[in-house]
């Protein structure tokens, strides 16, 4: 699978996501710099942690106006597989590949906690590894995860089967409308989550509940190659 | 010299100069200084940038070793870890500003110590903080609370930075001064080390990163006096954190830094321009001159004065190798950062500051670091408190006491302060906030390092000397509880006005008691810092030595936690005195919660025993014979068994506890540890405890019931967790938080 990471500056979960897709895939992800306006061929696209431009103005909203974002809707256009985790997935909101949008958490207090989170759609590339259902430990941390859309929008998203996960087990950490953890586009192929799977991965973490998105994704990748 | 400002004594007083200091300027440079001058003068020699009461006493402490690579002196203490890798640690305080201004005076405290680690050229990987508030009730503390702790979490959690660990307490003598000391650890390569010696004349000296502001200007002076009621005058001294900089001026560092461009290097802490350009001529021998006209400024008409003595953040000097000026410019300028040329070292040993083409100052610059004055002021040690006498203590029964003490304001769960820290980010965080040390894996090899940060001011109050050996002694233990081989320490030594004579005492014996104890357990210090004048309308804080010590795991998987592996494990404790599980009730969180009283010396300390237990402990872990591990400290005994047991979800069964009830349960006598072990390990470990000259004995067992059960008397678990975790949150979001 070949994979690129992209790096904006205030990024600074780039580390641990290139670990975990190493991890997965055995391969290092390329880490384009968000100036760049091409992008190498790759199987996966993601947007990592952090804080995008400080995430001064709105989070993720700068970021989602740098010049390799036009690519990066290009290529999800074109089917290529996006995954923006945290940071990435507020901006994958900001730059219209993802409906809603991460509003402050509810509390208006960063959280970094483990959660429970059920797959709540296991027919995607990114979560085929899992079981249906399985409820999976895995860590948040971020100030801004509170997922808000309109009813219409939410309906849509369930009825589509484009929720991905969702907090379980009353964990849900900011608020977020129907326990919304994670969503798919509507052709399935760009997911935007709050968790950090990346940092589930690895015997050191305490627990490799995470690990099954990247072999979903890994999978996948092989396949397409 | 062209400011045209007479230089009253007026103004030499705001300057925090004595008139003998203003004397020794005079003296020093042959002339009136100008106004430029004063405040470089008064920005060196003020007591946070020279140390002048306490240099004498700091030279006292041991700061060499085997694995000591860089003492104090520099921006950071450097270890060697092995591997061709040095672990670069410092921790320092921003209690004044915290004060004046909360979220900003946290927040750029963790900026300026981030900054320290990764001027050195290490990565950070790891933060710790220290924090002091005044007593729940008081109107002022959960604002300072709320937004230290915010202002900790927004700056490293934006940085990337894990906080994954720390400690917190209250304290009546806090109100008028909190304390915010903060720790950061960097990794770097050992052929890796940057300094900030200048070396070579006439090379560019370069500044990087932020630009320079009337923000923070005569901050260091503000914070090396003691408050008043117009406090609220001084907010304009502190600084405004960005950590969206500091993060791109970590990348752009070390990129450059990798480039081969750098000579030597200093941030721009306190004292900002003054201070980093001084410092970096005056180790070198070298001159340095400053062009003000250069320097990237954010507003209009600064002046000489201002632009000197700001303390805007996220700033770097460095002298670069004149070939590789474009190289390093490209790379500051991909991040997003200024870059300017504002000056050169030169061979007459002079900083000379410029300003529209003349000359604002020019002083010699050896001696404005070097000369600066030096006290050996007067002290007193305490007088010894009488032993605390049985009568009059309270019967409370444990079954009452334990849950009143886990929900105390000291004892109870730190969960809803450590949740605002992102503890996981880098993904090497092996154990989290919560347990005795931290333990964060060593990027690309096996090794672990732990973190722990210690201090118990009561003590140090009671018994200064004894005091500071207990803060050394209950870091190395907790580093030891985590399986780690203890390395070196920083400390942050926050005390009142050094010129009173009590106050002097206090330092002097805590310094000699860390001193003491540091020798004695091969643990030196490698960096730290001291804050003087916490002091408010003539009450000074708790003495508070806090000792910050980094411990060295061969392999991460042999961490260990304090959480009960599984029921039947058979609980041992380690390093009790003869024929008690515990004695010493003098200035226990007992005492004091349960009994109203803060009385009697502190538990005393005995380095040999501390040593032997500790060994003994670590040789358990380190062979995976202890299932689980936890030092005794704050609340004693069943504290300490109850943390295990919520941790875990598994109850405890102890036997009727040895000696009398109170001070076997919740003593605080030092040395000691809690283990489990697998059944069948319990007798063969008492043999090798006995072998080895270290007290231990079984008390009881892990068990299957979600209870704590001592004798024929239990408490279930839930109970005790919701007096645990429910204190904090509780007070926190009190309804009138909200008019806070």
């Amino acid at each position: 699978m070949r994979s690129a990471i992209i790096l904006f500056p205030g990024t600074n979960r780039e580390r641990d996501m290139a670990a975990a897709l190493k991890r997965a895939s055995g391969r290092d992800p390329a880490i384009v710099w968000h100036a760049e306006t091409t992008l190498p061929a790759v199987d996966l696209i993601v947007l990592p942690g952090g804080f995008s431009f400080g995430d001064y103005l709105r989070a993720g909203a700068i970021a989602a106006r740098s010049p390799v974002m036009a690519e990066v809707v290009k290529r999800a256009n074109e089917g290529v597989l996006v995954l923006g985790v945290c940071n990435g997935f507020q901006s994958l909101c900001e730059v219209g590949l993802l409906p809603g949008v991460l509003m402050r958490n509810a509390s208006l207090k960063f959280v970094c906690r483990e959660v429970k989170l059920e797959i709540a759609n296991t027919q995607t590339p990114f979560t085929h590894a899992y079981r249906p259902r399985q409820i999976i430990r895995c860590p948040v941390a971020h100030h801004d995860g509170n997922y808000f859309a309109d009813e219409a929008t939410l309906d849509r998203l369930e009825g589509e089967g484009r929720i991905a996960f969702r907090y379980a087990e009353g964990t849900n950490p900011n608020g977020s409308r129907r326990d919304i953890a994670g969503i798919l586009s509507e052709r399935g192929n760009v997911l935007g989550m709050m968790p950090h799977p990346e940092d589930m991965t690895d015997e050191a973490h305490g627990a490799l509940d995470g690990l099954g998105l990247f072999r979903s994704i890994a999978g996948i990748g092989e396949m397409a190659a | 010299m062209t400011d045209d400002i007479a230089i009253t004594p007026a103004l030499v007083a705001e300057h925090g100069l004595k008139p003998d200091e203003y004397e020794r300027i005079l003296g020093l440079i042959g002339r009136e200084p100008s106004l430029t001058e004063l405040g470089i003068f008064s920005a060196m020699w003020n007591e946070h940038c020279s140390y002048k009461s306490s240099k004498r006493w700091l030279r006292t402490l041991p700061t060499t070793g085997a694995v000591v690579v860089q003492g104090p002196g520099e921006n950071a203490g450097v270890v060697d870890i092995g591997d061709g890798l040095v672990a670069v640690f410092k921790m320092e305080s921003h209690n004044h500003p915290s004060y004046i201004e909360p979220y900003q005076g946290a927040a750029t405290g963790v900026g300026g110590i981030l900054r320290d680690v990764f001027t050195m050229g290490a990565r950070p990987v790891a933060a710790l903080n220290a924090l002091r508030f005044g007593e729940p009730s008081h109107p002022r503390t959960r604002h300072l609370v709320a937004g230290v702790v915010a202002g900790i979490g927004g700056y490293g959690n934006s940085f990337g930075v894990p906080t994954v660990g720390g400690e917190v307490n209250f304290h009546r003598r806090f109100n008028g001064n909190c304390l915010v000391n903060a720790f950061a650890l960097g990794i770097a390569r050992s052929d890796g080390i940057f300094y900030s010696k200048a070396k070579g004349v006439g090379l560019p000296v370069v500044y990087l990163g932020a630009k320079t502001g009337r923000d923070g200007v005569g901050g260091a002076t503000m914070a090396s006096a003691e408050f008043d009621e117009r406090i609220e005058e001084k907010r304009p001294t502190v600084q405004v954190g960005d950590p969206f900089t500091e993060k791109r001026l970590l990348e752009a560092c070390l990129e450059l830094m990798a480039s081969g461009a750098v000579v030597a290097i200093q941030d721009m802490g306190a004292a900002g321009l003054t201070s980093s350009a001084v410092e970096m001529g005056a180790k070198g021998d070298l001159g340095i001159e400053l062009d003000l006209d250069r320097v990237p400024t954010r507003e209009e008409g600064m002046t000489a004065y201002e632009m000197m003595l700001s303390e805007s953040q996220e700033r770097m000097l460095m002298v670069l190798r004149p070939e590789k000026r474009a190289e390093a410019e490209a790379i500051f300028r991909k991040w997003g950062l200024d870059f300017a040329e504002v000056g050169r070292t030169t061979d007459d040993l002079r900083f000379r500051v410029l300003r529209h083409g003349a000359v604002m100052a020019d002083l010699p610059i050896k001696e404005l670091g070097n000369e600066a004055p030096q006290y050996d002021r007067p002290w007193r040690a305490p007088a010894p408190l009488p032993p605390l006498g049985p009568a009059g203590l309270p019967g409370t029964s444990w079954t009452e006491a334990l849950p009143r003490l886990l929900g105390s304001p000291d004892l109870s769960s730190r969960r809803w302060v450590w949740e605002q820290y992102d503890h996981l980010v880098q993904g090497n965080t092996v154990r989290k906030p919560g347990g005795d040390a931290a333990v964060v894996r060593v990027e690309g090899t096996e090794k672990a390092l732990a973190l722990s940060v210690d201090v118990t001011p009561r003590y140090v109050e009671a018994d200064p000397y004894q005091g500071g050996m207990q803060a050394v002694a209950e870091c190395w233990r907790n580093l030891t509880a985590a399986g780690a081989d203890p390395l070196a320490v920083t400390d942050n030594l926050n005390f009142g006005n050094p010129e009173k004579p009590e106050i002097m005492g206090q330092f002097v014996r805590a310094v000699e008691g860390i001193g003491e104890a540091c020798r004695r357990l091969a643990f030196p210090i490698v960096s730290g810092n001291v804050s003087l004048y916490n002091e408010t309308q003539g009450e000074a804080i708790l003495p508070t030595p806090a000792i910050a010590g980094v411990g060295l795991l061969p392999d991460w998987r042999l961490a260990a936690a304090l959480t009960f592996a599984q029921a039947g494990d058979e609980i041992l404790l380690i390093g009790a005195p003869a024929g008690a599980w515990g004695t010493h009730l003098g200035q226990s969180v007992w005492l004091r919660e349960i009994a109203g009283r803060e009385e009697g010396p502190p538990p005393p300390v005995d380095l040999d025993a501390e040593k032997r237990n500790g060994d003994f402990v670590r040789d358990l872990i380190r062979t995976r014979r202890a299932t689980a591990a936890h030092d005794l400290s704050d609340g004693g005994l069943l504290v300490a068994v109850a943390e295990m047991a919520l941790a875990a979800g598994l109850g405890a069964e102890l036997a009727e506890p040895r000696g009398p009830a109170a001070a076997a349960l919740f003593g605080e006598d030092q040395g000691r540890y809690l283990v489990t072990l697998r059944t069948d390990e319990a007798a063969p470990v008492l043999e090798a405890a006995a072998a080895a000259g270290v007290a231990a004995c079984r008390i009881g067992r892990v068990s299957g019931r979600a209870e704590l059960r001592v004798g024929g008397e239990a408490v279930s678990l839930s109970d005790l967790r919701a007096a645990h975790e429910g204190w904090f949150p509780a007070f926190m979001d009190a309804p009138d938080a909200l008019t806070d």
